[in-house]
């Protein structure tokens, strides 16, 4: 127990939304690396080999970028609902059914212009996922069902149901595996290749696509939705004391229906970048667990657009670092990552204030030092 | 008499898949009841699975691997309670991060000890736990009505299955019997007053927590050393979260809690035996769909069809002392 107390309005913004968060990060990462110690590997050999896998190379490098726009997104969709207090951790089956909007509008409307069409399954994305958050958002606010577990179960119902399409309802009949038959090709979302020939720079494939630009625009989307409208702040207002929030006039209801479907339709859109961008059809599973790295990545980033952009971007180094880790390291596997987004959840969100005091006060301490001086 | 055995067996099951949960829903009344809230009942069970597992693969002796699960699961349990009872961090998250943390480690571990995908090797007899044949089970077969309750549903189980049951009448006693049940019934429900009182909250949630991390190691015993001969990934398969939907439902109490158990476990049950089966009038059920109903049905039950459950009054919140 540490007993030392800090005045807050002393303590300089950079100390409580960097040096902290930087605090905290090193901590994981340092048990991250006992871990990979422990599986029998050695821990910097397995830093450098990240580095270089997203790095080294402009091809590793779009990879990174690739998964840095599903982490955005995902983290997006975990720090808006966290705004309202609620824990939405159904992202996975939410972009997974998201999926599912991109693909039948895409396919049914492929005749259309392609702006339009490109509009017009980015929105069935969104709407997709909003309506898969929309029931444990109803049964959390007018039954009092713990979202927690709601959207866990709706993961769990989300996955049965797509295998049930692509097994016996949507899958390509010609192939054995169940996926969906591929979209026209004139629909594809252009890849970085594509661009590539403008910058000058040559690379044969990447999954990197206009989806990236999507992403970035989410992040200024949401910064604007959350803080600078009357609902973010009504929002914002349920969530940090609900009582008050009903006494000032402010439906919880409403706001934790909107919340969710947002925070839904955010991790929907993860699905325009899967389908839209890179594969072009629906695969069994092809959420792959960005939905649960998207609570990391929303926690590190504390909930705000500008801290999730570097979140999101590191959680793409570690993705894409992290596969050359495998391909070098027999015994490494992509679990390894899961248990370092794990140990980052808990240093960075459960245990934020582990060392949280004693930094305040080492820096209230030594600018009080030099203002006397 | 093939309806009769039909039903013995599907009893028999639904006690078999209903021990993890009662073990963890039990596990989930002590900590929520001391006013924690623990969605890490998944990742524990899981970590149990995986060190008892492990543990009685090297040792050659299951009960020896329940006693390192226990071990590691108490010690999962007061990581809990140094996150979200001492630095008062948020419980929900601390039990995310647990959960994800396991479902990482366990299948890394597996991978780069064994060398196969998320697998442990396979327990022979000697490391495992075996069916419990109770005496005269054979001789009695053969008489209607009791022969098939003793024989069939009541004979023939791991040790867990009975463990599980008989701790639920334990649960109770401790929990509402007893002047420790009390007090952490109080702790959970109004804090200040205990420490009013000159009980520390904090030192309650954590022997609550402690206790919590016993029971939940049963349950992943029971998956990985009796049930099936190995760990594999992610083998808790939602257990955890549906355990802890069972001891909402049963309004954090150990009879009805239970009862929902069963019903799961029913559910469960049911659904192994509908896969495949042509029903009058439906035809065949899309085995998806059938593999989705304890979901559908915690998700149902959580909505409170059959009344709203009241949490533990201080649930969630860190306890401060003023100073």
């Amino acid at each position: 127990m540490s007993n030392i107390v800090v005045d807050k309005s002393k303590v300089p913004w950079w100390v409580s939304n960097v040096i902290v968060p930087l605090v905290n990060l090193t901590l994981a990462l340092l048990v991250s690396g006992l871990f990979v110690f422990i599986a029998g590997e050695n821990p910097i050999e397995a830093v450098k080999l990240i580095i270089y896998g997203s790095f080294g190379y402009i091809q590793g490098f779009a990879y990174t970028l690739y998964y840095t726009t599903n982490f955005i997104f995902t983290g997006l969709a975990f720090a808006v609902a966290f705004h309202c207090r609620l824990f939405n951790i159904g992202g996975e089956g939410q972009a997974y059914i998201g999926g599912l909007g991109v693909f039948l509008v895409a396919i049914n409307l492929s005749f259309l212009p392609v702006p339009i069409v490109w509009l017009l399954a980015i929105f069935g994305a969104f709407l997709f996922g909003a309506a898969w958050a929309y029931i444990p958002a109803y049964l959390q606010s007018k039954r009092g069902s713990h979202v927690v577990i709601t959207t866990i179960m709706f993961n769990f119902i989300a996955s049965s149901l797509m295998i049930f399409l692509l097994v016996d309802v949507i899958r390509d009949t010609n192939q054995m595996a169940p996926h969906t038959v591929k979209l026209p090709e004139e629909i594809w979302l252009p890849s970085f290749e594509a661009f590539s020939g403008i910058l000058g720079i040559k690379i044969r494939y990447s999954p990197l696509n206009l989806t990236f630009l999507l992403a970035i625009a989410s992040l200024f989307f949401v910064w604007f939705l959350v803080w600078k409208t009357k609902w973010g702040y009504e929002m914002r207002a349920v969530g940090h004391n609900t009582q008050a929030a009903i006494y000032a006039g402010i439906s919880p209801h409403k706001n934790i229906i909107i919340a969710m479907c947002i925070s839904g339709g955010l991790a929907g859109l993860l699905g325009v970048n899967e389908i839209l961008g890179v594969s072009h059809k629906i695969q069994a599973g092809f959420p792959a667990g960005y939905g649960f790295t998207g609570i990391a990545v929303a926690l590190m980033g504390r909930n705000h657009p500008i801290g999730i952009l570097p979140a999101a971007f590191l959680f793409g180094i570690l993705y894409q670092g992290g596969s050359e880790v495998t391909f070098e390291m027999p015994n490494i596997t992509r679990y390894m990552f899961v248990a370092v987004q794990g140990l980052i959840i808990l240093f960075s969100g459960a245990l934020e204030n582990l060392f949280r005091p004693q930094i305040e006060s080492f820096f209230v301490r030594r600018l009080n030092r030099e203002v006397n001086a | 008499m093939e309806f009769l055995s039909d039903i013995a067996s599907l009893i028999n099951s639904t006690l078999r898949i209903s021990t993890p949960l009662v073990f963890a829903a039990m596990a989930g009344i002590f900590a929520e009841r001391s006013g924690v809230i623990d969605f890490s009942l998944e990742g524990k069970m899981l970590m149990a699975a995986f060190v008892a597992a492990v543990g009685s693969y090297y040792l050659g002796n299951p009960w020896l691997g329940l006693l390192l699960a226990i071990i590691v699961c108490v010690c999962l349990s007061m990581l809990h309670g140094f996150a979200s009872v001492t630095h008062k961090g948020d419980q929900v998250v601390s039990c995310v991060a647990i959960n994800i943390l396991i479902i990482g480690l366990t299948t890394a571990l597996a991978a780069a000890w064994f060398g196969q995908a998320g697998l442990t090797p396979t327990l022979n007899e000697d490391q495992r736990f075996l069916e419990i044949h109770l005496p005269f089970a054979d001789a009695l077969r053969d008489i209607p009505v009791i022969g098939t309750l003793y024989s069939d549903i009541l004979s023939g189980h791991y040790v867990f299955v009975y463990l599980a049951y008989l701790s639920v009448p334990l649960v109770f006693w401790v929990v509402f019997k007893t002047s420790f049940g009390l007090r952490l019934r109080a702790v959970g429900e109004n804090p200040s007053a205990v420490d009013t009182a000159g009980i520390n909250v904090f030192t309650m949630r954590y022997k609550a927590l402690a206790i919590n991390g016993v029971l939940i190691a049963f349950a992943g015993a029971h998956l990985s050393t009796a049930v099936n001969a190995n760990f594999f990934r992610e083998m808790s398969a939602g257990r955890g979260y549906l355990a802890l939907a069972a001891m909402i439902f049963g309004k954090w109490h150990p009879k009805t809690a239970l009862i929902a158990c069963l019903l799961f476990g029913f559910t469960d049950a049911l659904q192994i035996r509908l896969q495949g089966v042509e029903l009058p009038a439906i035809g065949e059920i899309p085995v998806q769909l059938i593999q989705a109903l304890p979901y559908i049905l915690t998700v149902v039950l959580l909505a409170g069809f059959v009344g709203k459950a009241i949490a533990p009054n201080a649930i969630g919140q860190p306890y401060i002392k003023e100073r």
